[in-house]
C-alpha cells in the first residue's frame, strides 16, 4: 500500500519515518517484530525493496513509524524523502514475538544499534497487555542512541555505551542489571551483539527470542535468499521468522 | 476484445504471462497480490528428485538494476512436492508447471516421471541452466551434446509439454537452443541467469557464499532480448522470453523479438502484483494498435 509521509527526524546515521494510511485506507492489524519492504524510488543504484522493522505503530492515528539507518543508496534516497510523498510498503510481513504467559515475568528487552526500533512497538504493546517490559539498549555512543524517552512511557531503560558517553561503559551483556536474571529476553541488533545475549540466556537457561536480519530480496518466502541455517534446516528469515526461539538456532 | 490466448504445442495459456521459477515460490506466497485467473500460469520453484538444503548464506547480493543469487536449488524433492504441496496448488485458477532440475540425467528422468503422475501439471519446464550447484545443472545446458542427451532421455518418459530452460552462458544459443528442439523439446525458454560475481572491497570477500551466482534483473534485459532473437531465427518450437521484464512494454519487445510467451521473475520481488499488470498491459497495447490477437505479435519485429 501506498503510505503518505507525514514527518520525519533526521540523525546522523538514521531517519525516523513517520508514515500515515491514506484517507479512503486502513493500516492492518501490525505485531511487535513484523516489518515492512519499502520500495526506493528514484536511486538508480537501488533495484529491491528494503525490509524495515516495525518501529511503533498508533492504529487511532493510523500511523506507521520506521526508523531506518543509513547504510547505502537506498536507505539514504529514502531519507530524503520530502514530506507528503508517497512511500509504497509491503506489510506486515514475517512472524512477530510472542507474548508471554505469565503476567509477572520479569522481561528484557535488549537491543544494539538500530535493533532497538523493534522493541520500541514490542515495548508498547507489552505494557497495553499488562506487562512490565525493561529495556537494555546498547551503542557506540550516546549520539547513536535516539529517542530513550519514547522508551521510558513504556518501561525502565538501561544503557550502555562503548565509548562510555552514555551509561554504563561496555556491551549489553556486561550491564549489571542483568546480575539480577529475567525470566525473558526479546532481543534485537548486530548479530555479535545478538550471539553475546544468545550465550548469555544459554548460560543462565533464560527464554530468549531474537530478530534477524539476514539480507532479503522478496520478503515472502519466495526467493530463498535470506536463510537462516536452523535445526531444523534452511529457514527463510522473512518467513519463519524474523523472530526466531534461541532453541530454533544453532547459535 | 483481444484474443490474448496463445498455445505452445498444445499448452493453452490464457495469455502469455507465465511467472519465473524461483520468484514465485508456489505461488500461494503471491495469493494476497495477484489474481491467478489472470495471468498464463506459474512455474514452481526448481524441483529436484531428492531433498536439497541450497547453497549456504549469504545467497544474494543486490546489482545496480539486479541481483545476484546462489540458492543452488532448495527444495524438499519430487516426492514431497507430490505429496504435500501439490494438493493445495492443483486447483489454482492457472496452469502450474513445475520446473525440474538434477545432478544426473537418471536424477531429472526418475522427478519428469513423478511430475508426470500428477494430473493438473500440464508441462514441465527442464532446468539445464542453473549456474548454482556444483554438479548437472548448468553442465547439460552449454554443450550441444550435454542438452541433446538430457532432453532424449525425459523426453523417452514425459509425454505432456517439455519446455528447456536455457542457459545464456554459452557461445552460441541458438546452436544450443536447436539441439534441445532436435531432441524433442516443445519450446525453449530463455534466458536463465547469467554468471556474475560481486565483491565487498572493503572485506575483501565474495558477497556470496558460493563466490560466483546468477545475475537476474532489468540489466540483463538487453542480453537476453538478444538471445530469444538469435533463437527466432533457428529454431521452429515456441519461445518463452525472460530476463528483466518489468513492464508491459518490456514483455512486448520480448514477444516482438520472436517469444511467443514470456516469464517474469526478479519483478515479481519489487512489485508482487506485476505479473497481472504486465498480462492486463499486453492486451491494452494490442487494443490502442488494433491488433485483434497476441499472437500477432510474435516475431512481429520489423528490421528492414
Amino acid at each position: 500500500m501506498d503510505l503518505r509521509l507525514i514527518d520525519k527526524q533526521l540523525w546522523s546515521r538514521s531517519v525516523l519515518l513517520k508514515l500515515r494510511a491514506q484517507e479512503e485506507e486502513c493500516l492492518p492489524e501490525i505485531f511487535p517484530g513484523q516489518f515492512v519492504q519499502v520500495r526506493v524510488d528514484g536511486s538508480p543504484t537501488t533495484y529491491l525493496r528494503r525490509p524495515i522493522s516495525v518501529y511503533y505503530v498508533d492504529q487511532a492515528k493510523q500511523e506507521l513509524w520506521l526508523l531506518v539507518q543509513m547504510v547505502g543508496d537506498g536507505t539514504r534516497t529514502l531519507s530524503e524523502t520530502a514530506i507528503g510523498a508517497l512511500i509504497n510498503v509491503m506489510l506486515p510481513l514475517g512472524r512477530p514475538f510472542s507474548m508471554p504467559e505469565n503476567p509477572a515475568a520479569k522481561l528484557m528487552l535488549i537491543g544494539g544499534g538500530v535493533g532497538i526500533a523493534p522493541l520500541l512497538y514490542l515495548g508498547k504493546v507489552l505494557k497495553d497487555n499488562g506487562f512490565q517490559p525493561q529495556f537494555l539498549l546498547g551503542a557506540r555512543k550516546a549520539s547513536d542512541l535516539t529517542q530513550l524517552d519514547l522508551y521510558e512511557e513504556f518501561g525502565e531503560v538501561y544503557v550502555t555505551t562503548e565509548d562510555g558517553s552514555l551509561g554504563e561503559k561496555g556491551f549489553v551483556t556486561q550491564h549489571s542489571v542483568l546480575a539480577n536474571q529475567p525470566d525473558m529476553i526479546y532481543c534485537c541488533g548486530p548479530k555479535p551483539m545478538m550471539m553475546a545475549v544468545a550465550r548469555y540466556a544459554k548460560e543462565h537457561d533464560v527464554f530468549c527470542e531474537l530478530s534477524l536480519e539476514n539480507t532479503m530480496a522478496c520478503g515472502l518466502g519466495a526467493c530463498l535468499c535470506c536463510v537462516e541455517d536452523t535445526k531444523e534446516g534452511h529457514q527463510c528469515v522473512c518467513q519463519e521468522g524474523p523472530v526466531f526461539n534461541l532453541n530454533q538456532l544453532k547459535w | 476484445m483481444v484474443d490474448t490466448r496463445v498455445n505452445l504445442k498444445g499448452l493453452s495459456l490464457r495469455n502469455p504471462v507465465l511467472t519465473a521459477s524461483g520468484t514465485f515460490g508456489y505461488g500461494e506466497e503471491f495469493a494476497d497480490f495477484v489474481d491467478f485467473s489472470k495471468i498464463g500460469g506459474i512455474i514452481v520453484k526448481g524441483t529436484t528428485i531428492h531433498h536439497r538444503e541450497g547453497n549456504p548464506y549469504p545467497r544474494m547480493a543486490e546489482t545496480p538494476s539486479g541481483m545476484l543469487n546462489a540458492v543452488g536449488l532448495q527444495n524438499k524433492g519430487a516426492a514431497y512436492f507430490a505429496e504435500k504441496i501439490y494438493p493445495r496448488i492443483a486447483d489454482m485458477d492457472t496452469n502450474v508447471l513445475v520446473n525440474v532440475s538434477g545432478s544426473t540425467i537418471e536424477d531429472y528422468v526418475a522427478c519428469a516421471e513423478i511430475i508426470q503422475s500428477l494430473d493438473k501439471i500440464p508441462a514441465i519446464e527442464l532446468n539445464v541452466s542453473c549456474p548454482n550447484v556444483k554438479q548437472g545443472g548448468m553442465a547439460f545446458g552449454v554443450t550441444t551434446d550435454g542438452i541433446s542427451k538430457v532432453v532424449e532421455a525425459v523426453r523417452k518418459v514425459y509425454h505432456k509439454h517439455l519446455m528447456v530452460k536455457l542457459s545464456p552462458n554459452v557461445t552460441s544459443i541458438a546452436d544450443i537452443a536447436k539441439a534441445a528442439e532436435a531432441s524433442g523439446a516443445d519450446s525453449v525458454s530463455l534466458i536463465n541467469t547469467l554468471m556474475g560475481m560481486a565483491i565487498d572491497a572493503e572485506k575483501r570477500r565474495p558477497k556470496l557464499s558460493t563466490v560466483t551466482g546468477g545475475l537476474s534483473g532489468a540489466c540483463v534485459k538487453p542480453v537476453a532480448l538478444r538471445m530469444v532473437w538469435q533463437v527466432s531465427k533457428a529454431v521452429q518450437i515456441p519461445i518463452i522470453g525472460l530476463g528483466g521484464i518489468s513492464s508491459a512494454t518490456d514483455a512486448i519487445e520480448f514477444l516482438l523479438a520472436g517469444a511467443s510467451a514470456i516469464e517474469i521473475g526478479t519483478a515479481n520481488f519489487i512489485d508482487p502484483a506485476i505479473s497481472q499488470k504486465v498480462a492486463a498491459g499486453i492486451e491494452a497495447y494490442c487494443e490502442r494498435h488494433g491488433i485483434a490477437s497476441v499472437r500477432e505479435l510474435t516475431g512481429a519485429l520489423i528490421t528492414d
